[in-house]
């Protein structure tokens, strides 16, 4: 092992394999601070995708037809394939999945404040799939360059599966936009809705993001948060007059200037409230994380009592 | 750790065959509780569209791996060998098919 050589000496290899674009593998050395923040990072994010399952998971049983509900439950079980992806990266940093959900159930870590917001009617789920997913595989692109190798192999495998989940979105709320009048209104209030949140999904302003400058030099971020926002914005834009609807942004106008669209600010003490735990659904979501973990803690015993006794009378 | 009550499913890492012809390569890994559960749960993961017609699971703690610092001696016999590379040979351009 490499246990003799001096610090300086690693920390330095370390920085040129960052400096290269190269990619850091779970048995390199890393400064703990690296390590630390990849933890927290991959950990909220494999909790997001779980947590995510929850407000659509809400209309599985009331969706409006059996291919919607094939596809929702397909979109549904992809996320928790996600958070199972990210997890196991996670886990090769020197943490275990159970040590994680305690954490969030223990609130000690976060997710992403978008599940806080309730699923009011089935149109959620196309708006969902539209803008969140699609805010979601705007944040996730660029991470498939990240610089920790099992992070970014385990966003190109949760960015292939993504474009699925915001085309289904999109082509339902399409399907709502050519129904009645009052479909239409459905799709208009639920973009209305959710608007401003998926904004917010790409975190606080360049100003208030702390661990933006450390995190892009360690090549783990490669874009700044209101980087990622402008494109999220200036993509969202046609796709909305295509479909039909507005935002509810006075202020959204394009810039021939910038080459961009203006956009209005959206309500930071707003998103620090939710974050701080104290959104529409925070307490419902960390209470059903909860009761499901605590509810299948007899499966996991279970199963493996049974693997001990077999393997025992394997042995005989 | 504290007892069977805590203990968490050991870790299993999962390679994929993904058609006849190739390899089976690393995707990443499973919690289970056995080998078949392993594999199951490899399945759901990993192939929920096709990604593969093959699965091994094998116990992480079973993978032997080499040491990651590049001042280990393990790959230095095969850096100074240029001979074994075809380019190492000087063949004129009008030999043909080599
Ligand atoms: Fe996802
Ligand atoms: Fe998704």
């Amino acid at each position: 092992m490499s246990s003799a050589v001096a610090e300086p000496q690693l920390e330095a290899e370390f920085e040129a394999i960052v400096g290269h674009k190269d990619r850091i593998e779970p048995r390199d050395w890393m400064p703990e601070a690296y390590r630390k923040t990849l933890i927290r990072q991959v950990a909220q994010h494999a909790h997001s995708e779980i947590i995510g399952m929850q407000p659509e998971g809400n209309w599985i049983g009331r969706a409006p037809s059996l291919r919607r509900k094939a596809i929702l439950l397909a979109k549904v079980q992809d996320e928790a394939g996600h958070g199972l992806y990210l997890y196991s990266a996670a886990e090769t940093l020197g943490t275990s999945r159970n040590e994680l959900t305690e954490l969030l159930i223990a609130g000690k870590q976060k997710y992403s404040s978008i599940f806080n917001y309730p699923t009011l009617s089935y149109t959620d789920v196309g708006t969902i799939g539209w803008l969140v997913d699609g805010a979601a595989i705007c944040n996730q692109v660029p991470l498939c360059r990240t610089s920790f190798g099992p992070y970014g192999r385990a966003m190109i495998r949760i960015c292939k599966e993504e474009s699925f989940h915001q085309r289904q979105g999109f082509e339902l709320l399409m399907t709502m936009m050519r129904g009645t009048q009052e479909q239409r209104d459905m799709v208009q209030e639920s973009v209305n809705r959710f608007w401003w949140p998926a904004l917010m999904m790409f975190g606080p302003p360049d100003d208030a993001s702390p661990n933006t400058e450390q995190s892009m030099a360690w090549g783990i971020k490669t874009h700044t948060n209101d980087e990622l926002r402008q494109k999220f914005v200036d993509m969202s834009v046609p796709q909305a007059e295509a479909l039909g609807v507005t935002f509810p942004d006075p202020e959204l106008k394009w810039n021939a200037e910038r080459g961009h669209y203006d956009f209005g600010t959206p309500d930071w003490d707003e998103f620090w409230d939710v974050v701080k735990g104290n959104g529409p659904c925070n307490a419902q979501r960390l209470a059903h994380r909860k009761r499901a973990w605590d509810e299948g803690a007899w499966v996991r015993e279970a199963a493996l009592a049974f693997a001990a006794k077999e393997s025992k009378e394997n042995h005989a | 750790m504290s007892g069977q009550i805590r203990s968490e499913w050991p870790l299993y890492e999962v390679f994929i065959r993904g058609k006849r012809g190739l390899n089976h390569v690393h995707v990443g890994s499973v919690h289970a509780a056995d080998g078949q559960m392993a594999l199951r749960h490899a399945r759901d993961v990993y192939t929920r569209r096709n990604e593969g017609v093959s699965i091994w699971v094998v116990p992480s703690t079973e993978i032997i791996a080499s040491s990651p610092g590049e001042k280990d001696p393990l790959f230095a016999p095969s850096g100074d060998k240029a001979y074994r590379h075809p380019t190492f040979y000087e063949i004129p351009d009008n030999v043909p098919h080599m």
